[in-house]
C-alpha cells in the first residue's frame, strides 16, 4: 500500500507559545484537492503555514509521501514537493515576470512556457516588473511561481481574495486546469465556499483550530445546514 | 478565457530551456554599465596623471575594497554590521605577522590574511544568523571590540598599543618593490581591488546573488521558494570577511605597520558612512563612497583642521534627511534618461 501524499496526525502548532491547531488529523491522497474552509481566525492559514514549515511545532507529525517532514526546514519542504501561494502573494516586485519565474525554477514538468500557456496574461506582461502588475496578475504570477518549483502538493491561501469577478473566473478556470487537467494535488483555503467547493474533491471546516466537518466537497455543497452553521453561508435563493 | 488542454502545452522534457532562459536574463542584468567603463580606466590613468597623489589613491583603493566587502553583506544579504572591522583588523595583523615571521612576499601574505579572516567570518557567521538587526549590530560590534582589546593586551604577539612594526615587505610576486612614492603600492592595491570587485560582481549577479537579495527583502518568501537562507548567509558573510581581510592586509603591506587602530570602532562606522554616501546594493557604491569620503575628509582636514569631523557629521545628517527612504540609493535621483544612457540603474 502506498503512503498518502500528505498525512498529519494529532498536529498541534501555532506561533511561539500559543498553540492554534488542536490536534489535526488529515489525509490527502495524490491527485486530490482539499477545500479548507472556516470563518476568520479558525486556524486555516496556520494549518497551511504549518505544512509549509513556518509555525512553531508543538506536537504531532506531518508526513509527505511517507517522509516525515515534521522538523524539516521550510526551504527543504519546497525541495520535498510543497509549493505555496501565500495570501499576500509575495512576488518579487523588483524582478520582471519572467525573472520571477526563472529565478526559482526547478527541473520538472512545469516550465516557464507551460506557465505562460496556463496564464497568457503573464506572457504578455513578461517584461513588466512585479510592482507594475495588477492584483489579479500578481496572483497569477504567485500561482505560476509556485508551479515553477514543480511541487507535488500546492497550498493556496485565499487565492481569490480581493480580485475582480472577471479575474476570479479566469483564475478559477486556471486552477481547475491545474487540479483537474494536470492532476495536481492542492489544499485551497477560501472564504467563498461556493466558488471553491466545485473545484475540490474533499472539504474540511475548521473551528478554533479543530476539524468540525470533514467529507466530500459535493456533500458539503449540498448540505445547506452545515454551510450555514459553520460558515454562515446563506442558501442560494431559487431563480424565479 | 480559453480552455487549455494538455496538447496546447508544449511538452518539455526537463528544465534546460528554463535554465538557459534564466542565464540569459542574468547576463542581461549583469551587463557592464557605462560608469564601469569610466572608473577603471580613470583609476589606471591616475598612475600617470597624478603621480604625487599615490598615497591618497592607495588609501581610497583600500577603503573601497573594505566598503565593497561590506556592501556584499549589507546591500545584498541585508546583514547590518557595526563590527566589519574585525575582519579588516585580523587581515591586517595576519599580513603583518606573516611577513615578520614567515614570508615577506605580499601576494602570499594577502592570500593567507584572506584565509584567516574567512575562517573568522565563517565561525562568527553562526552568531549573526540569530536574532534581528539590533542583535546583529550588537553581536558584530562585540566581536570587533573583543578582538580590539585582545590585540591591545597581547603585546608579545601584536606589539600591543604600540603596534606591530619592524618588518618589511619583499617585492610583489618577487618582481616589483614597494617604492618611496607609493606608485607600485597603488598599482598593487588597484589590481587587488579590481580582481576582488569583479569576483564580487560575478557573485552579486549570479543566482546566488539573486537569492541573497530575495533573503534580504523577505526571508520567509525566500524559504518558500526553496532558498536555503541560512547556508547562503553563511557563505556571503564568509566571502565578505575574506575581502575585508584583503583590505586590512593591503593597509599593512603598504604602510609596513599595524596597530590596534585597525580594529577600532571608527573604522566600522567610516565604512558604513562610505556606503551611505555611495549607495548600497550595486557594489560600486563602496568605490564611489570611498572616493567621496576620502577626498572630502582630505579637503576638510586642510580647510578646517580642527572641525573636519563636524562637517562630516553634518553631511551625514543632511544625507539621511534628504535621502529618507532612498538613502543609500542616491542614484535614483539621477534623471531616468541619463541613467538609461548609462546602461540602466544599477
Amino acid at each position: 500500500m502506498t503512503a498518502p501524499l500528505l498525512a498529519t496526525r494529532k498536529l498541534v502548532a501555532g506561533y511561539g507559545e500559543a498553540a492554534v491547531l488542536a490536534g489535526i488529523d488529515l489525509t490527502l491522497e495524490e491527485g486530490r484537492t482539499l477545500a479548507l474552509l472556516g470563518r476568520n481566525g479558525t486556524g486555516k492559514t496556520t494549518l497551511v503555514e504549518t505544512i509549509a514549515g513556518l509555525t512553531t511545532h508543538h506536537g504531532g507529525t506531518i508526513h509527505l509521501m511517507g517522509q516525515d517532514i515534521t522538523r524539516m526546514r521550510a526551504d527543504r519542504r519546497v525541495a520535498a514537493g510543497i509549493g505555496w501561494v501565500p495570501q499576500e502573494r509575495n512576488i518579487f516586485k523588483s524582478l520582471t515576470v519572467e525573472e520571477n519565474l526563472t529565478a526559482i525554477a526547478r527541473p520538472g514538468v512545469w516550465t516557464v512556457d507551460r506557465a505562460y500557456s496556463m496564464f497568457p496574461r503573464l506572457k504578455e506582461r513578461r517584461r513588466n516588473l512585479g510592482s507594475q502588475l495588477s492584483g489579479g496578475e500578481q496572483q497569477m504570477l504567485a500561482v505560476a511561481r509556485a508551479l515553477m518549483v514543480n511541487p507535488r502538493l500546492l497550498l493556496l491561501d485565499e487565492p481569490l481574495e480581493g480580485l475582480a469577478p472577471i479575474i476570479v473566473d479566469e483564475l478559477l478556470a486556471a486552477l481547475r486546469q491545474i487540479v483537474d487537467g494536470e492532476g495536481m494535488s492542492a489544499i485551497i483555503i477560501e472564504q467563498k465556499a461556493r466558488k471553491v467547493l466545485p473545484l475540490a474533491h474533499e472539504a474540511i471546516i475548521l473551528d478554533r483550530g479543530a476539524i468540525v466537518y470533514q467529507g466530500s466537497s459535493s456533500d458539503l455543497l449540498a448540505d445547506e445546514k452545515a454551510l450555514g452553521q459553520h460558515l454562515g453561508v446563506e442558501k442560494v435563493p431559487a431563480r424565479v | 478565457m480559453s480552455v487549455i488542454t494538455r496538447e496546447d502545452v508544449a511538452p518539455v522534457e526537463d528544465g534546460q530551456d528554463d535554465q538557459a532562459r534564466a542565464m540569459r536574463l542574468m547576463r542581461r542584468r549583469s551587463r557592464i554599465r557605462f560608469f564601469e567603463f569610466i572608473i577603471w580606466p580613470a583609476a589606471v590613468a591616475a598612475i600617470f596623471l597624478l603621480p604625487s597623489k599615490m598615497l591618497i589613491l592607495t588609501e581610497i583603493a583600500i577603503l573601497a575594497l573594505f566598503a565593497v566587502s561590506l556592501d556584499l553583506v549589507l546591500g545584498f544579504a541585508g546583514i547590518v554590521s557595526l563590527g566589519h572591522t574585525a575582519f579588516f583588523g585580523i587581515g591586517a595583523y595576519t599580513a603583518g605577522l606573516f611577513a615578520r615571521h614567515y614570508f615577506a612576499e605580499p601576494v602570499t601574505g594577502l592570500l593567507v590574511a584572506g584565509v584567516v579572516s574567512g575562517i573568522l567570518g565563517f565561525a562568527t557567521s553562526f552568531l549573526i544568523l540569530r536574532g534581528s538587526d539590533l542583535t546583529r549590530l550588537m553581536t558584530t560590534l562585540g566581536i570587533a571590540l573583543m578582538l580590539g582589546e585582545a590585540a591591545n593586551q597581547m603585546g608579545w604577539l601584536t606589539g600591543g598599543a604600540d603596534g606591530l612594526s619592524g618588518f618589511s615587505l619583499g617585492p610583489i610576486l618577487g618582481l616589483f618593490e614597494f617604492d618611496l612614492w607609493g606608485r607600485n603600492g597603488y598599482i598593487y592595491c588597484l589590481a587587488v581591488l579590481f580582481v576582488t570587485t569583479m569576483v564580487a560582481r560575478r557573485i552579486a549577479f549570479s543566482p546566488f546573488g539573486l537569492a541573497l537579495k530575495a533573503i534580504k527583502s523577505n526571508p520567509t518568501r525566500a524559504a518558500l521558494v526553496g532558498v536555503p537562507a541560512r547556508r547562503r548567509l553563511v557563505i556571503a558573510y564568509t566571502i565578505a570577511a575574506v575581502m575585508a581581510g584583503f583590505a586590512g592586509a593591503l593597509l599593512t603591506q603598504t604602510t609596513s605597520f599595524v596597530s590596534p587602530d585597525v580594529l577600532a570602532f571608527h573604522r566600522s562606522a567610516d565604512v558604513l558612512l562610505i556606503l551611505v554616501i555611495g549607495g548600497t546594493g550595486y557594489l560600486y557604491g563602496g568605490i564611489f563612497g570611498a572616493i567621496g569620503f576620502t577626498l572630502l575628509k582630505d579637503w576638510l582636514s586642510v580647510v578646517t583642521p580642527q572641525y573636519w569631523m563636524f562637517w562630516i557629521g553634518l553631511l551625514l545628517v543632511i544625507l539621511v534627511l534628504v535621502g529618507r527612504g532612498r538613502i543609500a540609493r542616491w542614484i535614483e535621483y539621477i534623471p531616468q534618461r541619463l541613467t538609461a544612457a548609462m546602461g540602466g540603474k544599477p
